[in-house]
Parts: C-alpha cells; structure tokens; sequence
C-alpha cells in the first residue's frame, strides 16, 4: 500500500466533519498524483470549499486522515505551518489587501522567512523586484504596480490574488472558482495559465462553469453531499448517469 | 523602507517639532505679560497633553494599523503610573503627613514598617524597570492567550475592557497596599528636585516631548516596513495572511507588547506632571476617551491620534470650566459627529473639503452650455 501511495500528492481517506449536526464532509476518499490537476465539481452544499477548509487548516476533521507528500499529517497543523509546506489557497472571493499597492500584495506573497524579527529590518531586494516584475506581467498587472489593490476592478483583484499565489510558489495550488465575476475572455485567460502551471505544480481547481471545465480539465471529481460520487473525465462525467441525476440533471430541471 | 515619504508631510511635521520645543524655551526665557511668554499653568498642562498623545499613539498603533480596538490601553497607562508613582512616594521623605519613614496611607492601614515589595521602589532605576517589566508582562500574557485562541473584532474589546476594569477594582482594595482608592498623591521630590518648582516642570514638559517624538518616529518607521505591511494587511485581511504563512498571532503580541509600553511610559511621565495616580483612570471611561481621541484626530495616521489627544483635552479643559456638567454629553457627541461625516478625522479633513470644493465648482460649470472638454471634467467627478 505505502509503495503505491509513494506518488500522491494530497490524500484524504475516510474524512468526516459536521458542522452543527450538519454533515459538510462524509467518509471522503480523495487522492490526487503529483503535477496534476484536478477539477472539482459539484452542486451548492456539496463540501467543495469545506474539503479546502480541510486541508489548509482552517478546520479539523472529525475523524479521518489527511496527508500531504509521503506522510506529512496535515491534520495536526494550522493554517500558516500548512502554507509554510507548499500549498497554497485562493479563496473564492477575491481576497487581497486592499489598502496596499499591488506591488506590495506580491512582497507578502514571496517565499522567505515570515518571522517577526526578519520582518523589521528586511529590505526589498533587486531580485525580488524583478520577480514581482515577472509575476505581474504574467498575471496581466505590469502597468499596476502602484495602484492601491482596492482600486482594482473584480477581475483584475481574481488575477492579482492568482499573482500572490504564484509568487508563494506552491507545491499544491487549491483554487477557488477563480472565474467567479470575470468575463469570458479573463476566464480563457485563467484557464490557460493554469494549464501552463500544471505538470510543475499541482492543481486543486473547484468550479461551476463547465465551459471553463472543459477547457482545463483531465480528470474531474464530483463531490455530493461530502463524498466523492464519480471521478472521470469531463465526457464520462456528463455522461455519467448518477451525476446527471444528482447535478446537471437537477440544473436541466431548475431550467426547465 | 518599503514606502516613501510625502514630502509635505514633512514640512508641516517640523514646524510642529518647532512649536513643540519652543514651548519651553519660551517659558523660561520670554519675559513674563510678554504675549510670547507661556506661563508654567500651561507648560503643565500641555505637559500633560503630550502623555495623553503618547497614550493615543498606541491606542492607534493597535486599532489603526492592526485592527485591534484595545479598551486596555488605559492599564498600560496607569501601571507606568502606578511604578512612577511608587517611587515618588518613597521620595517623600519624611515630609508626609504622619512624619513617617512611611507612606502615609500605610500608616493610616496600621503598619510600621514597609512592605517587602515596596523597598526596591526607592531606586529611581528599578521603577523605570518596573515601568517596562510589569505592562510588558501582562501584555505579553494576556496577549498570548487571546491571540492563540483568535480572539479578534469585538470580543478582544470586550476581553480588554474587563481586563481593565478588573484591574481597576483590584487596585481600589486597599489590602494591595497600592493606595486604594486614594492612590497615591502629595508627592515631593523627582531625583532630587521639587516638583512643583517650574524649571522641573518645564524639565518634565521636555521629557515628555522628546519621548513623544521618539514613539512617534519609531511607530512611523514600524509601518514602513515589512513589518508595518504585514501588521496593516493583517487589519485589512487577516486570512490571507495566514494563507500566506505568517503566524498572525506572533505579530499581534508583538504590537500588542510594543504599544504597551508606549502606553506605559506616557503613564509614567504623567504622574509627576499632574502629581496623583489612582484607579479610577482606569475606569472604562478613560480607555473610551483615548478611543474619541484617535477617532476625532484620524485613525490610521501618526499625527492624528496627537492632534486628537491634544485637541480634545484642550475642549476638555475649557468645558469642564465653562459647562462642568456637560462634558460627557459634549465628547459623546463629538465622536457620533466625527464618526458620521468624519471618518477619517481631523487629518482628513484637508482632503474632504477639496473633494467637496471640486464637486462644487464641478457643478458650478455645468450650467454654462457644456463644451466637451467641461463635460470630461464632470466625468472625472
């Protein structure tokens, strides 16, 4: 067993976590190989952004277990030792200090010591600047660097929130509807640069649009009521007849 | 330095330097009935404003820059009072009432001889450790403590402000031997000189401005760098930055520790300016009034949080000779008006009556005929 499970990345077997006599998560088995990426998918209340909660630390399972790399115990440790690892979170809205400049959103986000003490008296080095150069010109806010985050419009603060991401260099990028409020031409954009960064990292993607995973995705897991209910391509997953029924179905019905 | 600095702001930051230090200068060598001339009442008085500005400065560190409204400040400040005031009453001498080698109001509980922990306090130098050690530890336990178990937003107000009114009702207990509810008052003599003389006041105006300057530089270069950034992001976005692998919690207690003992040192040199120190400057009013203060001046700046002190102690002074019974009534509503069409206070001021300027005459030129170039200014508004 331990042979095989050698090559993941990211493991959650047997996971439950209520909330307040809700089951948000219920005997979840997910396993994801390295450079991956994954696209979860999945109706409202399905457990998509509480297994992300999982595991970045922000809450603890019930029972179960959730390790990271060979036997990393993610379940042990908060959100700031889980980050330190190499996984890194987009939230689903954008969420970026709005009060400082673009520029410096991206210092926060680079690797380096995060202690206090390094805090007070670290200056910004020329290879720093070139990288928070190279990282907004990715993420298309070159021309930005001294606007106020705040002043962005919705789109752009998605794609600087991605930038901080990028600039983390994570390991394990779990993102969050990163299309939410951008137009079709943005979302093309977003999917491409993902696919870029897979195979070099990997990628946890939940989305709603199936235009944008379509465009992404390989493999796709659909979560229902907390567990894993199909995983498969995005053709075996339309065609699937459980996930027609649970999920495309209902949203064929509420259509109708 | 991770910002720059506005070179305005700098000009109208010296000039206030200036006046700060002319003050004295001005006490001691205009002639008196000059109209340059400031009288000793006043060197006291605004003496004591700068301690209530260095007060305000760290209320505004933790709610301005970091999001933490602290109701505790007023502790902090009391304490560096209570440490000072230990030591001046051990420097009255025989001269107190009962002619006692004691404080008179240990004589009054029956005691003869001095309580164990109040002997070192006869050294000048163990006080001014006591002013740092004893906030420094309580900030740093009770900070530790809240911060682990995340406790942000209105309950760490609340936490604070009972930790501040328990304090309080511990030290109106006269079995802390601390004065009860008298506290301590009458003192005498501050190394060696008469308190009351005006060369001591003026010399404790003066300590007071330099130490004002001091906090004031060292809190502006703080939210210049990394530090600051981090410190202000965790105000505006404190799961990002956890997401981004600081350990938020390690840098609130160290802002937590820092502005108690600014805090703490405006206590200090508060009390031998106004010459008592008691509990009930810890009573919930007064952490509320160092609140008004930040609010009124501008949360969020350096300068704000002093015009604030100042300004509002200044209309405190004058109220409660004009109007005694009215000055609660007159700073509630002060900080229902500022927070209502003020927001960002005194400081901001400047740039909501040009705002409001500009909408005026953008308004104004509409009535003419609209040309473009006139149409494209109203669209900038």
């Amino acid at each position: 067993m331990t042979e095989a499970h050698k090559e993941f990345i990211l493991m959650l077997e047997d996971v439950n976590k209520t909330f307040d006599g809700f089951k948000a998560i219920s005997n979840l088995n997910f396993y994801m190989d390295a450079g991956e990426l994954r696209v979860i998918i999945g109706p409202n209340g399905a457990g998509k952004s509480s297994m992300l909660d999982l595991i970045t630390g922000r809450t603890r399972p019930d029972t179960g277990r959730i390790e990271y790399g060979k036997d990393t115990d993610l379940t042990r440790l908060n959100e700031y030792q889980i980050n330190r690892l190499g996984i890194g979170r987009k939230f689903q809205t954008p969420s970026v200090y709005v009060e400082h400049t673009v520029f410096e959103n991206i210092l926060l986000s680079l690797p380096g010591t995060r202690s206090v003490w390094e805090a007070l008296f670290s200056r910004v080095t020329p290879a720093q600047k070139e990288r928070i150069g190279q990282v907004l010109d990715i993420v298309g806010l070159g021309g930005k660097a001294q606007a106020r985050a705040g002043s962005l419009a919705h789109g752009q603060k998605q794609w600087l929130e991605i930038g901080m991401l990028l600039a983390q260099d994570p390991k394990l990028l779990l993102v969050d509807e990163p299309a939410a409020g951008m137009t079709d031409e943005e979302t093309v954009k977003t999917g491409e640069l993902l696919l870029t960064l897979a195979g070099k990292h990997s990628i946890i993607v939940i989305e709603h649009d199936m235009t944008f995973v379509r465009q992404i995705a390989r493999k796709v897991t659909v979560l229902h009521q907390g567990s894993v209910l199909f995983e498969g391509t995005v053709d075996e997953v339309q065609n699937n007849e459980r996930v027609i029924e649970v999920y495309l179905g209902r949203k064929k019905k509420e259509n109708n | 330095m991770i910002q720059p600095a506005s070179k305005s702001g700098n000009w109208g930051l010296t000039l206030a330097a200036v006046v700060l230090f002319l003050f004295p200068v001005l006490n001691a060598f205009a002639p008196v009935g000059s109209f340059l001339h400031v009288s000793d009442f006043s060197i006291n008085l605004y003496g004591k404003y700068l301690c209530y500005a260095i007060l305000a400065i760290s209320v505004d560190v933790l709610w301005g820059y970091t999001g933490l409204l602290s109701l505790g400040q007023a502790l902090f400040f009391t304490l560096g009072g209570y440490m000072m005031g230990m030591h001046l009453m051990r420097k009255i001498g025989t001269l107190g009432q009962y002619h006692e080698t004691i404080p008179d109001f240990l004589v009054f509980l029956g005691w003869h001889n001095l309580p164990a922990f109040w002997r070192p306090f006869n050294s000048f130098p163990f006080a001014l450790l006591m002013v740092f050690l004893l906030p420094g530890v309580v900030s740093l336990v009770f900070g530790h403590l809240a911060f682990r178990s995340r406790i942000r937003g209105v309950y760490f107000s609340i936490l604070t402000q009972a930790l501040t009114y328990a304090a309080c009702l511990l030290f109106f207990r006269n079995s802390l031997l601390m004065g009860g509810n008298n506290g301590f008052t009458d003192f005498k003599f501050l190394l060696g000189q008469d308190l009351r003389a005006p060369a001591t006041q003026r010399w404790l105006y003066l300590a007071s401005a330099v130490t004002l300057t001091v906090v004031y530089l060292t809190c502006r270069w703080l939210s210049r760098t990394k530090f600051g950034l981090v410190q202000q992001a965790i105000r505006d976005r404190e799961d990002r930055v956890l997401f981004s692998g600081y350990a938020a919690s390690h840098y609130k207690l160290f802002v937590f520790l820092l502005c108690a003992l600014i805090a703490s040192v405006g206590g200090m040199l508060y009390v031998p300016q106004v010459g008592i120190i008691n509990p009930s400057e810890m009573a919930p009013d007064k952490s509320l009034e160092a609140v008004v203060w930040v609010a009124v001046g501008g949360r969020g700046t350096l300068i704000g949080p002093i015009l604030g002190a100042v300004g509002v102690n200044a209309l405190k002074s004058w109220t409660t000779r004009a109007f005694p019974d009215m000055w609660l009534l007159i700073l509630g509503t002060l900080f229902v008006l500022v927070t209502l069409f003020m927001p960002k206070g005194i400081v901001g001021l400047p740039g909501q009556l040009l705002a409001l300027r500009r909408r005026y005459t953008a308004r104004f030129k509409i009535a003419p005929p609209p040309t473009e170039p006139q149409r494209q200014l109203v669209k900038i508004e």
